[in-house]
């Protein structure tokens, strides 16, 4: 048996114009917490999926616990002990959890699926490594925390023996990390190995023993967790000095009574899932205000309503006094309304068009655009072409279609693109979720400096650390409803998430 | 990455796909006609004959080709709204009866610049409240328009059939009279003595204007961007405060009318009266036009001419093969596309992909 759960051995991985991963060297010590960081386009995924069989390297070997993958794909990585919880789950929702970790490779009995053996599968591997999941709940019921456990379930009844996580924190609750950590933990103990994909270097430091960082295709270094800070691992990520993430500075004092800019009064939606509930709170120029809580609890529906996407059952929206409830989409845009979706690619942008057609979506009524019924096209690029200096968009090229931006350049032309419009209320919705450091020190930026603009800011946000570092005030929703509320400053993330998870009472 | 390379990779994948998928269809049949124990070559030599041999063969391949780029046209720009027209022989077929109609009640004495865009009118309105039907549901109750369409094409065939039997028809035809000369379009052998036998009308040139149009529309007014913004990613339009529902219904009106349009070519164009089954189903044959020219006004021209290029062909190599070969090299060609359309679009993209990492 070797000392090494994984090894990556002089990895070259190329695409059409681009090196995804340079000559690169990975070792991960059986029985360890091992975390590797980078950029969004670093080549972190790629080398991922390479470990695992999905893509094929150009030139390198891959060995997992000493034995070669060769070409043999997934099957073979998994045959060898390998196991990947992905991103974003690969559950069918309706059927049950022992359904769903059968899936693929169902226990049989004669020509018929094996129930039985199947749910004792997940019951045994449950206990042992002591994941509360109860096998015959439909994963559609399950939380977001309990949909992982089943993955984790998942590979482990496949006999994984070194399990990969592609961001396995991005969608938890600080609660849920932690339940997360435990059984990783408990499972490292059992003499299992986990490599871990992760952007939050605070958790990175807390849980991982080593850290690789990874940066433009190659690996930058491996570094000791107990022997560094997060302030040194996010410079190496990015290649250069970054000031780490800290909290902005809040609000001027004299804007405290500042007008209320957008109100919301007891707004109830129907809907069996992710309805509101009586949900009331306003939000003053000159202020970001952060909705906490778990991704689920009525955001998107929130974001609908506020949007105009979606008519409450009961309740009033007042944009600067003036009722707007029942008022279309483009009247309130009108009135100054920009958002920034947590969808980027469903809502926020449409990918076969232009990048420039993309940066007047929502504006293309602009007297400046337009001429009678004509577009003007050269103004249209013009603009495209200002905004992409200005957000910093790369590759800055308006003819090309949306979809050949990374995701974090998509996310900067949406927020410039909302920001230009000089709105007085903005929503935001996860408007850094799967961006790079650097990329989110920018946009945070831009939504203060549009704060001190005096805008009025709406933050949702399933980080949490993003609500704190942000916001003025902070709401924390749970089940369409507004449970508690607090200043930023006097935030404590134990209380919030104890509010998140719905088990504390309401609170002033 | 320079723009102007861009464009021009853009411009080559748009255009090279359909070319490739017309070899490859060509090559396909010619094995086809090897099997059969001909010789592909004399075949395709025929065909060739046929299409551009003589300027009546021509002629008689512009004019179905004329009435391709109506339908054609019509069901790119649904598709351009995101919407699959599939009911563009009903419309087409609506519009016709809905021309023919008007142009009777028409008084004979009215001049033809008035008379005959008012029976174009009437083709374009009849066709457009057709289409206006699954629009609606679509955009309101998000009923699926592919089947409505579908749908509506026998109830448009039973409606046209019971009012021509009932009221229109001739005794003992399945035709109305015919319309007064008013109300026809001229046809070009009057200008063009080489024509002569070909009923290559007026309605050619206000196809074409149509194309031009249509592109201007699309690309170049807010209406046409709110549009293809719709017809993209619904989403991302409803929450930019595009009135979506209307853009669809709007949109849908606009290929109904295009369709009825589509009409003119037989009705006012060719034999003047309106008569049981003149479509030919050229609607349905507008799907495959415009799928070769990639839902775009520019490739509905060539794309038509190929189409009706075949059609014409078809006639001329019976003697040799079965004349079903012709279907047959447009089936493929409609196949072809489809897959390399797919995977050129997958490559381009994966190429664009990388770039943007790596910038």
């Amino acid at each position: 048996m070797s000392a090494f759960a994984l090894e990556l051995e002089d990895i070259s991985k190329r695409f059409p114009g681009v090196v995804a991963n340079d000559r690169v060297h990975l070792q991960v010590r059986a029985g360890s917490v091992h975390a590797l960081v980078g950029e969004n386009g670093a080549g972190k995924t790629t080398l991922m999926r390479i470990a695992y069989g999905m893509t094929r390297a150009d030139h390198g070997v891959v060995r997992i616990q000493g034995v070669e993958l060769g070409v043999g794909g997934t099957h073979r990585a998994i045959d060898l002990g390998l196991g990947m919880v992905h991103q974003h789950f690969m559950l069918v929702p309706t059927l049950s959890v022992c359904e769903n970790v059968a899936l693929g490779s169902e226990p049989r009995h004669g020509p018929w699926f094996d129930r039985d053996a199947a749910r004792r599968n997940v019951v045994e591997t449950a206990e042992r490594f002591g994941l509360q999941l109860d096998p015959d709940t439909r994963v559609e019921d399950l939380s977001v925390g309990e949909q992982q456990r089943v993955e984790i379930v998942k590979v482990l009844v496949r006999g994984a023996r070194v399990l990969i996580l592609d961001e396995p924190t991005a969608v938890l609750t600080p609660q849920e990390v932690d339940e997360l950590f435990a059984i990783l933990r408990r499972l490292v103990d059992e003499g299992h190995t986990v490599l871990m994909i992760s952007h939050r270097l605070q958790e990175v430091l807390a849980f991982a023993e080593l850290i690789t960082v990874m940066r433009d295709g190659r690996v930058v270094g491996d570094v000791v967790a107990a022997e560094a800070d997060a302030e040194k691992l996010a410079a190496w990520i990015v290649g250069r000095e970054v000031p780490t993430l800290q909290r902005r500075s809040r609000r001027a004092a004299s804007r405290v009574e500042a007008e209320v800019e957008l109100r919301c009064e007891n707004l109830c939606t129907s809907g069996a899932r992710e309805a509101l509930h009586d949900l009331s709170f306003s939000v003053r120029r000159g202020e970001i205000v952060g909705i906490a809580g778990v991704e689920g609890n009525g955001q998107q529906a929130l974001a609908n309503v506020l949007l105009g996407l979606e008519t409450p059952t009961s309740g009033r929206l007042l944009l600067r006094d003036e009722e707007v409830t029942t008022r279309s989409t483009a009247e309130r845009r009108r009135r100054g309304m920009a958002y920034v979706p947590a969808d980027r690619l469903r809502e926020g942008l449409i990918e076969a068009m232009r990048i420039d057609e993309n940066a007047i979506l929502g504006r293309q009524h602009e007297p400046e655009l337009n001429r009678g019924p004509w577009l003007r096209s050269s103004r249209i690029t013009e603009r495209a072409l200002q905004l992409l200096r200005r957000f910093e968009v790369r590759p800055a090229v308006p003819e090309l279609p949306a979809a050949a931006l990374s995701g974090g350049n998509q996310q900067r032309l949406i927020v410039g693109r909302e920001l230009e419009r000089d709105p007085s209320f903005l929503l935001l919705a996860q408007p850094t979720r799967g961006v790079d450091v650097g990329g989110i020190q920018f946009l945070h930026e831009c939504v203060v400096a549009a704060r001190d603009a005096g805008r009025a800011i709406l933050l949702i946000s399933a980080d949490l650390n993003e609500i704190l570092i942000l916001a003025d005030r902070v709401l924390v929703i749970f089940e369409g409803r507004v449970v508690g509320e607090v200043t930023a400053d006097a935030a404590d993330p134990a209380q919030l998430g104890l509010w998140m998870t719905g088990s504390a009472e309401a609170a002033g | 990455m320079s723009r102007r390379g861009e464009m021009a990779a853009r411009v080559a994948n748009e255009i090279g796909a359909p070319i490739v998928a017309v070899a490859a269809a060509l090559v396909v049949g010619a094995i086809l006609v090897a099997l059969l124990g001909r010789d592909p070559l004399a075949v395709y030599g025929r065909l060739a004959q046929a299409i551009f041999g003589s300027s009546y063969g021509f002629g008689q391949v512009l004019f179905k080709a004329t009435t391709l780029i109506g339908t054609g046209l019509a069901v790119a720009v649904a598709f351009r709204a995101g919407l699959f027209n599939i009911g563009a022989e009903g419309q087409m077929y609506l519009g016709g009866l809905a021309g023919a109609s008007f142009a009777l009640l028409l008084s004979p004495e009215l001049p033809g610049v008035v008379a005959a865009p008012l029976v174009l009118l009437a083709s374009a309105v009849a066709g457009a409240l057709w289409a206006a039907i699954p629009a609606l549901l679509r955009a309101w109750l998000g009923v699926h328009e592919v089947i409505n369409t579908i749908m509506l094409n026998f109830v448009a065939f039973a409606l046209a059939g019971w009012i021509l039997v009932e009221h229109l028809a001739l005794f003992e035809t399945v035709h109305t009279a015919e319309i007064p000369v008013s109300a026809r379009l001229a046809r070009l052998e009057q200008f063009l003595p080489a024509l002569r036998g070909a009923p290559l009308n007026l309605t050619l040139f206000l196809q074409l204007l149509l194309c031009v149009a249509c592109y201007l529309a699309l690309w170049r007014t807010r209406w046409g961007y709110e549009v293809r913004a719709t017809g993209n990613s619904e989403a991302a339009a409803r929450s930019a405060g595009i009135p979506v529902r209307r853009r669809i219904v709007q949109a849908m009106a606009l290929s109904g009318a295009l369709a009825g349009v589509a009409a003119a070519n037989f009705v006012q164009g060719y034999k003047y009266y309106f008569e049981e089954g003149f479509t030919s189903a050229a609607g349905f044959k507008g799907i495959a036009v415009a799928l070769l020219a990639r839902n775009h006004p520019a490739g509905i021209v060539p794309a038509a001419l190929f189409f009706g290029a075949l059609d014409r062909g078809g006639f001329v190599i019976n003697a040799l093969v079965p004349k079903e070969l012709v279907d047959i090299l447009q089936a493929l060609v409609i196949l072809f596309v489809i897959a390399l359309a797919r995977t050129a679009q997958q490559r381009l993209l994966r190429r664009r992909m990388a770039r943007g990492v790596e910038a």
